[in-house]
């Protein structure tokens, strides 16, 4: 990421979604943001980061996304600008405060962005976090392009001062990750001085009358959003076909209706307002049409509470037809695309989408079908977390009681996958490895004699899993705590977290050990390096044979991404081809096919196990695995130390 | 600003996670931008990095603003810095007027080192590429990236046979200043070099 306060205003540059909600942030004037990171939200705050000292306003990563938007809410009622960016996980992991927050409301502009996932690129779940604005009946945004991205946030921060409580501004993965021309504007000269009247309180008593009250707002808020220029049509007056869109979904249906010639045929009703509803724009436009076809992601939102709008009017607009995910023109799961809309409005209106010569279609389909391997997702080259699930494994064939990895959520997530030889048994959320584990640690006086062991990341550690940990200690469940310690937020980019004692802005903070913290709950603690494989089982085993409470035992190794911009891993690793026993070991290529390292090959013409010097970062553990003692490292010359 | 040859124009860079796929697309995006375009790059990555596929989709117009996902089988053009990930594209994206452009090096995908699927012979690979596209660079540009010094480099050398090959309304100078915004000037002579490897390897395929 990069310094965004250096762009010059006026000038149009490539921003992608996400640089450009923190720009529109900066140029809103925010004091602070914090934020935990999560894939496709990450960038929003890594901007605000790297922008920080040149903006002079306060920015951190959070332990978790609920603390974050407390922290913001905090700035908040100081009468300063304020902001908390999240993934749709994280959303649900604030729900308790936002559904209180809105009842006290709030001083200085206060906006969630929450960065949805549909198609699920990067989450293990597509939830449409629009919800949470209905539940907690705030304004919603949601824009199509990154340039709407920043005038949006720069809305969103007025709206929130002159509604006194949370904006919500969500994003999708396909417009945080979409790169644009974007047009930066002013940044404000000065920012307000935070104060606090001690005679002012923030709570939610009266809560019934604060409720009313919070209502009010909402409504308020409608108007203020209808004249705000974020709802546009496009089309003719009277539509044989009304498209009502938001975000992505809007173009596409744009793009859709060029493609297939039938501009003239049908209007569309670009949603950048998509709660409250702008109820007047919406029966006008419902009015001069017969037929309406929702576009957006995931969940039918705008289609549900566009259909609820029509019931209460449905004696003067008369019979409508709707079309969307209630009647399978639009999926009802993964992402919508410009091909999906435009067979939609073909079946609707009777026109065939133009298509390439169908021999052609088939022939290249077969080929793929007969030359195109899928491409499994694997830990990377010299993956700590490779060698502690090889390990798991290991001891718990060994053990023999059929034992059981509860898992979580981080780059170890893959365990589920042959990467980690599938022994992850159980993935959820941020901090449910622990709490899965600790009720089937308390089910031995239910005749439940399985192992159990659990995983969780150093960064997951501190987010979620401490609850589930101290909840185990105090009920005494029986459980290994494994903590896959690689010293990073891997699976997000790298952020520091509270192990790491870094920063956002590089500032040094106070590092936090989790062998503390597990030695002060009273947990029994060792620390071994995963690369030793002879270590880690035995410890290992040694754990899950105690019994008893819940034990821990911390996996430590950074991250090996990480380690290869620290310079690179210590050997060079080969194969002795006169060693290896090619097809014949451990029932047929033990390295590659049950390890299976991306480093590792097979060389089909010899018979033989290789090493591509491309791909392997030279970590040495599959020395340690080869039965044949085949595999050698030498130490690499300019190896670090 | 020179007219386009067909609007939108639609390319797509792919490849596997961690070959430099998303810096050559945002490249083309501030070089096209620069160069007075309306750009949508369109990227793909969540657990790319952990050697799943990775593609971008950059989109180019004169006026209108597009979404970022390019319609099935409508690409102008396909870079890939993988020749399997070529393939698997194409099947989605390909026309008989798309012109691709790939890297001639496998990494194998796991399931291959695994020995649960094979991958392709790669003559049979080529043959499948050529036969269903208007032209196709079969370029060895790891290996150029290798003798350069770096195989990371083969994603500016597939630029640099990009523009040479006369798809791109802008040419090599305008992909280099986008190169230059982003790489210190330390590091552009090897840009630059890899830049112009990659105009050779095109005019040779």
């Amino acid at each position: 990421m990069a310094d965004l306060t250096k762009l010059t205003p006026g000038q149009r540059t490539l921003l992608q979604g996400n640089e450009a909600i923190a720009r529109g942030a900066l140029e809103a004037g925010i004091s602070l943001a914090a934020a935990y990171p999560g894939n496709p939200s990450s960038e929003i705050l890594e901007s605000l980061a790297d922008s920080a000292a040149a903006a002079g306003i306060y920015v951190e990563w959070s332990a978790n996304e609920k603390v974050a938007l407390e922290a913001a809410a905090g700035a908040s009622f100081a009468g300063l600008r304020a902001m908390a960016s999240m993934k749709q996980n994280g959303v649900n992991v604030c729900q308790d405060f936002i559904c209180n927050l809105t009842i006290s409301g709030t001083k200085g502009g206060i906006v969630l962005v929450t960065a949805d996932d549909p198609g699920s690129i990067s989450s293990t779940n597509e939830q449409d976090a629009r919800f949470i604005a209905k539940l907690a009946e705030l304004p919603l945004l949601e824009p199509s392009t990154p340039a709407e991205c920043l005038a949006m946030m720069r809305f969103a921060f007025e709206l929130s001062e002159q509604i006194g409580n949370l904006v919500v501004l969500r994003s999708i993965s396909r417009l945080s990750h979409t790169r644009a021309g974007v047009t930066p504007g002013a940044l404000p000269a000065s920012r307000p001085q935070p104060y606090w009247d001690p005679k002012v309180a923030w709570h939610t008593l009266p809560t019934v009358l604060r409720h009313k009250a919070m209502l009010a707002k909402l409504a308020k808020a409608g108007e203020i959003m209808s004249a705000a220029g974020f709802n546009a049509y496009s089309g003719p007056e009277r539509p044989e076909l009304l498209v009502i869109a938001s975000a992505s979904s809007a173009l596409y249906a744009d793009e859709a209706r060029d493609r297939l010639g039938v501009a003239e045929r049908v209007g569309l009703l670009k949603l950048g307002c998509t709660w409250p509803l702008d109820e007047a724009l919406l029966l006008r436009h419902l009015a001069a049409t017969e037929q309406i076809l929702f576009a957006e992601e995931v969940d039918p939102f705008i289609e549900d509470n566009v259909k609820a709008l029509y019931a209460q009017h449905a004696p003067e607009l008369g019979v409508k037809r709707f079309f969307g995910a209630a009647t399978g023109h639009t999926p009802p799961v993964g992402e919508m695309s410009p091909d999906v809309l435009a067979e939609a409005l073909g079946k609707i209106l009777g026109r065939e989408p133009a298509t390439v010569d169908a021999a052609y279609l088939e022939r290249v389909a077969q080929r793929v079908a007969a030359l195109v391997p899928p491409r499994e997702f694997g830990f990377c080259p010299g993956c700590p977390h490779r060698a502690s699930f090889w390990s798991m494994k290991q001891v718990l064939a060994a053990d023999g009681r059929d034992g059981l990895v509860s898992g979580d959520i981080g780059c170890y997530s893959l365990a589920m996958l042959p990467t980690g030889f599938q022994r992850a048994n159980a993935v959820h959320c941020m901090g449910s490895g622990p709490g899965v584990a600790g009720g089937l640690g308390q089910l031995r006086s239910q005749g439940f004699d399985q192992p159990v062991i659990t995983t969780v990341g150093d960064s997951t550690f501190f987010h979620a899993a401490l609850p589930a940990i101290i909840n185990a200690r105090w009920n005494q469940s029986d459980f290994v705590l494994v903590v896959l310690d690689n010293s990073a937020t891997a699976m997000t980019g790298f952020q520091p977290h509270p192990g790491t004692g870094q920063t956002a802005t590089g500032r040094p903070g106070s590092q936090l050990d989790p062998q503390t913290v597990l030695t002060a709950l009273g947990v029994p603690c060792s620390v071994v390096d995963p690369y030793d494989l002879e270590a880690t089982q035995q410890a290992l085993y040694d754990a899950v044979q105690a019994g008893g409470g819940v034990r821990a035992l911390i996996l430590r190794r950074v991250c090996a991404l990480v380690q290869n911009k620290r310079g690179g891993h210590p050997y060079t690793v080969s194969v002795d081809p006169d060693k290896c026993r090619g097809e014949n070991c451990g029932c047929h290529r033990f390295c590659s096919r049950v390890f299976r390292c991306p480093g590792l090959a097979f060389d089909e013409a010899a018979g033989k196990a290789t090493i591509d010097p491309v791909v392997c970062v030279g970590c040495g553990v599959c020395t340690q695995i080869c039965p044949a003692g085949a595999i050698q490292a030498e130490p690499r010359k300019e190896a670090a130390a | 600003m020179k007219a386009l040859k067909q609007e939108p124009l639609d390319l797509i860079v792919t490849g596997v996670g961690g070959q430099g796929n998303v810096l050559a697309s945002q490249v083309l995006g501030r070089a096209l931008l620069a160069a007075g375009y309306q750009v949508t790059v369109g990227e793909t990555y969540g657990l790319s990095q952990r050697g799943g596929p990775v593609m971008s989709m950059v989109r180019v117009t004169k006026e209108k603003v597009m979404g970022p996902t390019i319609p099935a089988h409508s690409a102008a053009a396909l870079v890939s810095l993988e020749p399997l990930e070529a393939l698997r594209v194409l099947g989605t994206y390909g026309h008989p007027g798309v012109v691709v452009l790939t890297n001639d090096r496998p990494l194998l995908p796991l399931n291959v080192i695994a020995g649960t699927d094979r991958y392709p012979d790669l003559a049979e690979l080529k043959q499948a590429l050529s036969e269903n596209c208007a032209k196709l660079y079969w370029l060895p540009a790891t290996e150029t990236a290798l003798n350069l010094g770096n195989p990371i480099l083969a994603n500016v050398i597939m630029l640099g046979a990009l523009a040479a090959a006369g798809l791109l309304p802008i040419g090599a100078a305008e992909i280099e200043a986008a190169l230059g915004a982003i790489f210190p000037e330390s590091k552009m002579g090897v840009n630059r070099r890899a830049l112009a490897k990659g105009a050779e390897l095109a005019a040779a395929a």
